[in-house]
Order: structure tokens, then C-alpha cells, then sequence
């Protein structure tokens, strides 16, 4: 990857695709062009089952780099915990080792994004919010929160680790089809790139779980229902909730973005808030996609597979109101980067 | 990248070339193998799209995207598949953590091919053919034989969908391939930890700045079709 060759690119705008994305005619009619086996016929039935509101997430004024900026507050968020993990003990060596590898993973990610904001015409980047905007406890800046023992004790650290992960692997995902972001094929193939290594760091994060903190062998430990302390390293159902069912349901439950996200940098100068009333998502246990559900009358070859299996098969999306409500858990009274 | 993912596979030059090419058509032939010739000769020409004599054209737009990730989880589930099968597999404890794994593999692969296949169709569109693997490379009993292919069918997954995600204009079917491509990533990872514990990222699947490089549609066929029999190896050449 070129990566002054991204930030030429990224400043560019191909001008038709809201165009063809701004309408349900003018999607009909640009997919009729494109698929000779699409027929008139077909057409009406494919459009509703596809397009519904979580998929037409086509929030007029949400430009690019404000959706940079969200994913920039949350790796921040990400590479200050990781950086913290020094403290534990009764944690394998190979255990610590991961977590450096995710640390340094998590911290080139706010450096891309960073020079990727930067690199966007009038987009203000997100400034730093250092260490003290948060409390990894949950307690707000009092450290005395449901996760107090955080900074020691390697189960809490990993059932942090784990939440952290699998919300950021729904973020990205729920802000791919947004349409500021599909017609900037830069900017959508560098957050698909950082998607898919969050999705590693989740699956490894699992497996460290399920082996026990203080194994040397990660890969070897054996799932144990519902999950939620020794889950797999896919989400299976809603797995119960997730490392703290309390507080960490709602990573795993449906997005339904009913108030103003904070998709910006925060200060309203240009890339502040905009509303994504009425963008939802289906929670982690959905078992129909795209409109086909996924059982025997899709598949008759489906007819023996364990139930969850349809679950674990898919990941969702998350829409950034529910993001920012579960990230607050963790930032300091009076911080409003998540709103 | 490395032109040979499969650690004893035969070597094969200029895997970036389209596989239509005159020059490319000798040696795909050579990987094919007597057995896959017959098949050939009764599936060539099958499809009505095809451009390329004996390949499997996947077609244009969003519909030529879904039929490639089609032809993709086809492989992987017809890989998990001969896993079962197989001395590793059947050698494995009840209730192993690699017995398990590959198990939740299987069936989500298999998900994965059975829901693109009715996917595609209520798209209104036309699936491709079912492929006829070539995993006569692989051998099913020995435990890193089997990983490594697998390390290199997920890795090769995930790498294909990232690369493909720019082609898809539907936000619908963008979403889609985005809810797939993260499972993938988190078999990636499992996978790469039973090779080597520790090895779910690494600088062979990062690009710069630990983000995951993506592949472009005619590098990812070139390698699949490495497990294609004659007949079956895929033509993404009208997706972009």
C-alpha cells in the first residue's frame, strides 16, 4: 500500500455515486444496467428485501472524515488500555506478548488515521485525549467502578479486552456502507483493513479466555456454554451477554440509533454531531440475512447443524448511538467525545 | 506475496497473470491432474457467460462480487468438508478444542456457500455452477498439512473480501460481505494460533500500519483455482 498514494486519493470525490445511491429509482435503475440476469421482474423483490433502513444509511452531511474521527476516538480508547497492561500479574508470558502485539496494532491505527483525517480538505483531527480522559473501572474518574481491579487482575483485563474488541469489529462494520464512505473506495478499503484485524484481535482475545490467562497454549482451550467466561473465538448467539453481562449486553444486543451520535471530533467546528435517527441493527443472535433465513428452507444441507452455528456464521454492525453509549462506560465525568 | 501458499505445492511463476493467458493455460493444466480432465471436457462451456473457454465466469457488478465470494466459501466448505473425512479429523479427541474448531468451521463455511448460493438467486441473478475442487496437494491426514491449508484459505478469504469491498455498489450486499468478512478474520486468527500460538496477526498479512492487505479479485482466482479442478477454475476478469 502507497500510502502517499492514499492521501492523494483520499481527496478525491467520485462525483456520481451519491447520485446513484440518493434514490430508489435511481439505484433500480442503475442496477438494471449493471446485471443482464437482474430482471424487471426480480427488481421490486430484491430492493426490499436488501435495502432496508440499516442498510440506507445514507446520512446526508455525515462527510467522511467525520466517521474517520469516530474510528480515531475509539482505537484512542483501545490504544490507551493496551498500553496500561503493564500492571497484570498471574499472566503467561505468551499471554503478554499478544497484548503488546494488539498494543502496537491498536497504536499504528490511530497513526493512520490520524494522517488519513489530516490528509482531507478543512477535516479537523480529532486531537489526542490523553491518558486521563479514561477510567478503565467504569467508575467515570473515580477508579472505583465494576471493573476496579482492571489494571491487575488479567481475567478483568481480558473481559475488557474482549468488549473493547468486539465493539470495535461492529463499528467499523455498521459504518462501511455509509455513503460518504462507499464513494471513497480509499478510505473504504483502509477501514475494511483495519475491520478485519480488530476481528483477529477479537478471535485471539476469545481464545485467551476460553484457555485460561495463565496458559502458554491460547489455541488450545475448549469452549464452555453460554460463553460468557470461556466463550469461542466467533460470537455464538449473543454469548449470554458477553465477559459482564451487566454492562457488556449491550455490545452484543440490537443498534438502534434514536438520538444524535457524536460522529466528529466533538467541538462542533465543521465535523461535530449529526443525527442518525432510525438506523438499526439486527443483535448478534440474527439468523436471517439480506431477507433469507438462514434454515432448511434455505438449505436442506443446513438440517443437522447445531443452532448456533447461524448466529457465529455472521457478525452485525452497530450504529455509532450505541457505540458511544457503551464507550462512555469508560471515559472520565465530564469528557463528551462519545457524547 | 508469496507465489506459493502451501508449504510441498509445486511452484508456479507469475501468479498475477490472468490464468487465461496462453502461457498460463499449460501450467494450470499441469496442476489440474489426469483426473480433472474428464470433467473438464463435460462442464466446459457450461456457462453461458463464460469468456474464457473452460473457466467459470463469475460476471459483472454486484452479482459478478457475490458469485466471486460464492465460488470462494464453495472452496472452503468443500475443504472443511474433506477435513471430516480425513485420518487428522477423525484421529482428533471428542470435545478437543482443534475437533471443535474445525467442526464450527465447517458448518460455517457451509452456511456461508448454501446462503450466497440463495442470495444470489433472490437477487434475481444466477449463481455459477457448483465447483469441482482439486485438493489432491492436501493431505488430510497429517495435522499441518491440513492448517496450513486451511491458514491459507481463510487468510486468502479475508484478503479477497477486503480487496472486492470497493467493487460493490449496494450498501445492502457491502454490509453483507462485511458481516462475513470479519468471521472469516476470526477463523484466520484461530487457525494461525493452532500453527504457531501467537501468529493471529503478523507482517505477512499486514500491508503497513497493522492494517490487514487486501488482494485484488484476479490474484485471489489465481490461487484458488490452484484447488479448482479444470472446468471449475473461476473468471473474475469482468468484475472491475
Amino acid at each position: 500500500m502507497n500510502f502517499f498514494q492514499i492521501l492523494s486519493d483520499i481527496e478525491k470525490v467520485d462525483p456520481e455515486v451519491y447520485e446513484r445511491l440518493d434514490s430508489r429509482r435511481q439505484v433500480f435503475k442503475h442496477m438494471s444496467g449493471v446485471g443482464q440476469k437482474l430482471t424487471a421482474a426480480a427488481l421490486p423483490l430484491f430492493v426490499g428485501a436488501v435495502f432496508n433502513k440499516a442498510y440506507a444509511q445514507t446520512n446526508a452531511g455525515l462527510a467522511v472524515q467525520d466517521v474517520l474521527n469516530f474510528a480515531l476516538k475509539l482505537e484512542y480508547l483501545e490504544m490507551y488500555f493496551y498500553q496500561q497492561r503493564t500492571a497484570l500479574t498471574g499472566i503467561s508470558a505468551t499471554n503478554m506478548t499478544a497484548l503488546q502485539t494488539i498494543a502496537t496494532d491498536e497504536a499504528n491505527h490511530v497513526t493512520f488515521l490520524k494522517s488519513a483525517i489530516g490528509a482531507i480538505s478543512g477535516a479537523v483531527v480529532f486531537a489526542d485525549p490523553t491518558v486521563a480522559a479514561y477510567d478503565f473501572s467504569g467508575g467515570k474518574g473515580t477508579g472505583t467502578g465494576p471493573f476496579a481491579d482492571w489494571r491487575t487482575n488479567p481475567a478483568t483485563y481480558l473481559a475488557l479486552a474482549q468488549s473493547f474488541e468486539d465493539t470495535g469489529v461492529r463499528a467499523y462494520k455498521g459504518a462501511a456502507p455509509l455513503a460518504s464512505v462507499m464513494a471513497n473506495k480509499t478510505v473504504l478499503t483502509a477501514a475494511l483493513n483495519i475491520h478485519s484485524v480488530e476481528a483477529r484481535h477479537a478471535s485471539h482475545i476469545r481464545s485467551m479466555r476460553r484457555a485460561g490467562v495463565n496458559s502458554s497454549t491460547p489455541s488450545q482451550g475448549v469452549p464452555v456454554a453460554p460463553y460468557g467466561a470461556q466463550p469461542k473465538s466467533w460470537i455464538s448467539g449473543t454469548d449470554n451477554g458477553g465477559a459482564a453481562p451487566t454492562y457488556t449486553a449491550p455490545i452484543y444486543g440490537a443498534g438502534n440509533n434514536t438520538g444524535t451520535a457524536v460522529y466528529g471530533n466533538g467541538t462542533g467546528s465543521g465535523v461535530g454531531t449529526a443525527t442518525g435517527v432510525g438506523v438499526t441493527f439486527p443483535a448478534e443472535d440474527n439468523v436471517t440475512q439480506g431477507g433469507v433465513p438462514l434454515s432448511t428452507s434455505t438449505s436442506a444441507n443446513f438440517a443437522n447443524f447445531p443452532t448456533a452455528s447461524f448466529s457465529e456464521a455472521f457478525d452485525e454492525g452497530l450504529d455509532v448511538g450505541t457505540v458511544s453509549a457503551i464507550a462512555r462506560t469508560f471515559v472520565v465525568t465530564g469528557n463528551t467525545m462519545f457524547g | 506475496m508469496s507465489t506459493n501458499l502451501i508449504p510441498g505445492s509445486q511452484p508456479v511463476a507469475d501468479l498475477d497473470r490472468p490464468l487465461y493467458a496462453p502461457i498460463k493455460r499449460r501450467s494450470f493444466f499441469m496442476y489440474a491432474g489426469a483426473t480433472a480432465g474428464a470433467t473438464a471436457l463435460v462442464l466446459a462451456g457450461c456457462s453461458k457467460n463464460d469468456s474464457t473457454p473452460g473457466m467459470v465466469n463469475v460476471g459483472t457488478g454486484d452479482a459478478g462480487v457475490l458469485n466471486y465470494a460464492y465460488a470462494l466459501e464453495q472452496l472452503e466448505a468443500g475443504f472443511y468438508t474433506m477435513v471430516r473425512s480425513g485420518a487428522y479429523y477423525t484421529g482428533l479427541g471428542s470435545g478437543s478444542a482443534e475437533k471443535l474448531i474445525l467442526d464450527d468451521l465447517y458448518y460455517h463455511e457451509v452456511i456461508h456457500r448454501d446462503f450466497l448460493k440463495a442470495a444470489i438467486t433472490a437477487a434475481g441473478a444466477t449463481p455459477i455452477q457448483a465447483l469441482t475442487p482439486n485438493f489432491s496437494s492436501i493431505n488430510f491426514g497429517d495435522r499441518l498439512s491440513v492448517l496450513n491449508t486451511a491458514k491459507a484459505f481463510e487468510d486468502l478469504g479475508v484478503a479477497a473480501y477486503n480487496g472486492a469491498g470497493q467493487y460493490i455498489t449496494n450498501p445492502g450486499y457491502l454490509f453483507i460481505a462485511g458481516k462475513i468478512v470479519s468471521v472469516e478474520a476470526r477463523h484466520a486468527a484461530i487457525i494461525r494460533d493452532l500453527t504457531a500460538e501467537n501468529s493471529f496477526v503478523g507482517s505477512d498479512i499486514f500491508s503497513s500500519n497493522s492494517m490487514e492487505a487486501s488482494k485484488t479479485p484476479s490474484t485471489v482466482a489465481a490461487t484458488a483455482n490452484m484447488y479448482l479442478a479444470d472446468g471449475s477454475k473461476i473468471d473474475v476478469s469482468s468484475i472491475m
